[in-house]
C-alpha cells in the first residue's frame, strides 16, 4: 500500500524557540495582539509504500529515531493517509 | 604525530586547518573525502568547519551518516584524538560522540568575529600546554553555536570537568555579554567523557598565526602536538 505522511518535528517545549519568540513579537509589534505564542518547526511530506498502516507507522517512526528529528531538543509527530 | 582532515561535501574550513597543521605546526597531514570507509594511520582527526551538506535537515546531520564517520567511531572508540571545529562540533553532536546538541544563535544572526574564550581544564590532550583560566582570542563563524543539553548532562559535564571552553571578556569575566550566541552556561567548547574528543565552535585553524591577528589557537595545536609527539 502506498500512503501519505506528513511529520512535524519541533523544538521540545523545554528548549528555547528564539526563532519564534521572534517571529511572534514582530506579528506583535504588527499589531496582532492575538497572537500569544509561535514555535517554529519542520514539515516533511513523505510518501511511502508499505505492506499496512502498522508497517508504515514502524517505518515512519524508525526514520524519525535515527535522522529526521534530534531526540536532544525536538519532539515529532505524524499523520499517515493511505493514497488511493 | 600525524594528521588527518576529513573533507565533507560543504566543507570549507579544511585547506585552513590543512596549512595550520602543515605549515604551523608542521605535522605530517593528509584530506581523507567522506567517502572513504578507513582512515590513514594518524593520531589526530580533525573534522572540520563549513556547511557539509549545506546544512539541510540540521546542522551535521546528513555529514554523520558519511561512511568515513564509522571509521571515525571506531578511531575515537580506541581512545585516540579527535577534534571537531565548528560544523565539526556539530557533526560530533549529531553523531553522538558528543552530548548535547546546537541551537540557532540566539540572536538569529550569523556571528563572524574574534571571541575570547576561557580555558576551564587543561588536563586533556587539547589543552596541556594552557593554563587554566587562561582566555584566547579565536574567532567565530557560525549562525547555530547556541550549545544546549539538559540539566543531567549539563551537570555531568562539570563533575566530569568535561566543559574545556567558555566565552568570557578578555580578563576571563564571564557573563551574558561575552556569550555571542547565547550558548548554555556559556559553553564554547567540550570534551567526551574519555577526554579523547573535543568539539568547539570557535576556529583555532583561524588564529595560527600571527599575520592573521591572533595566534592564540597555536596553543591548541601545539598541546596536541605535545601531547602526542
Amino acid at each position: 500500500m502506498r500512503f501519505k505522511a506528513v511529520i512535524h518535528t519541533s523544538l521540545k517545549k523545554s528548549v528555547l524557540d528564539p526563532q519564534g519568540q521572534t517571529t511572534l513579537h514582530a506579528l506583535g509589534s504588527m499589531g496582532f495582539k492575538e497572537a500569544k505564542s509561535l514555535r517554529i518547526g519542520k514539515a516533511f511530506e513523505l510518501a511511502l509504500e508499505a505492506e499496512d498502516r502498522e508497517k508504515a507507522e514502524s517505518c515512519i517512526h524508525a526514520m524519525c529515531d535515527k535522522l529526521l528529528h534530534n531526540p536532544v531538543i525536538e519532539e515529532y509527530t505524524f499523520e499517515l493517509q493511505p493514497l488511493a | 604525530m600525524k594528521a588527518a582532515v576529513i573533507v565533507f561535501p560543504g566543507s570549507n574550513c579544511d585547506t585552513d586547518c590543512f596549512h595550520a597543521l602543515r605549515d604551523t605546526v608542521k605535522v605530517a597531514v593528509e584530506y581523507v573525502w567522506h567517502k572513504e570507509r578507513n582512515l590513514p594511520k594518524v593520531d589526530l582527526v580533525v573534522i572540520p568547519g563549513g556547511f557539509s551538506y549545506g546544512d539541510y535537515l540540521r546542522t551535521g546531520a546528513i555529514a554523520r551518516f558519511s561512511p568515513v564517520m564509522e571509521s571515525v567511531t571506531k578511531h575515537a572508540g580506541e581512545g585516540r584524538a579527535v577534534i571537531g571545529i565548528c560544523n565539526g562540533f556539530q557533526i560530533l553532536l549529531e553523531a553522538g560522540l558528543l552530548p548535547g546538541a546546537m541551537l540557532r544563535n540566539k540572536t538569529l544572526e550569523f556571528i563572524c568575529r574574534h571571541t575570547w574564550i576561557r580555558t576551564e581544564e587543561n588536563l586533556t590532550i587539547f589543552t596541556g600546554k594552557i593554563e587554566v583560566g587562561e582566555t584566547l582570542c579565536i574567532p567565530i563563524a557560525h549562525g547555530e553555536g547556541n550549545y544546549y543539553c539538559d540539566e543531567e548532562t549539563l551537570k555531568a559535564l562539570h563533575d566530569n570537568s568535561q566543559v574545556v571552553f567558555r566565552y568570557a571578556s578578555r580578563e576571563g569575566k564571564l557573563g551574558d555579554r561575552f556569550n555571542p550566541n547565547g550558548s548554555l552556561d556559556h559553553i564554547a567548547g567540550i570534551v567526551n567523557k574519555k577526554k579523547n574528543v573535543l568539539g568547539m565552535m570557535p576556529h583555532p585553524e583561524r588564529a595560527s598565526e600571527e599575520l592573521l591577528g591572533s595566534s592564540d589557537g597555536s596553543k591548541i595545536w601545539n598541546s596536541i602536538l605535545s601531547a602526542l609527539g
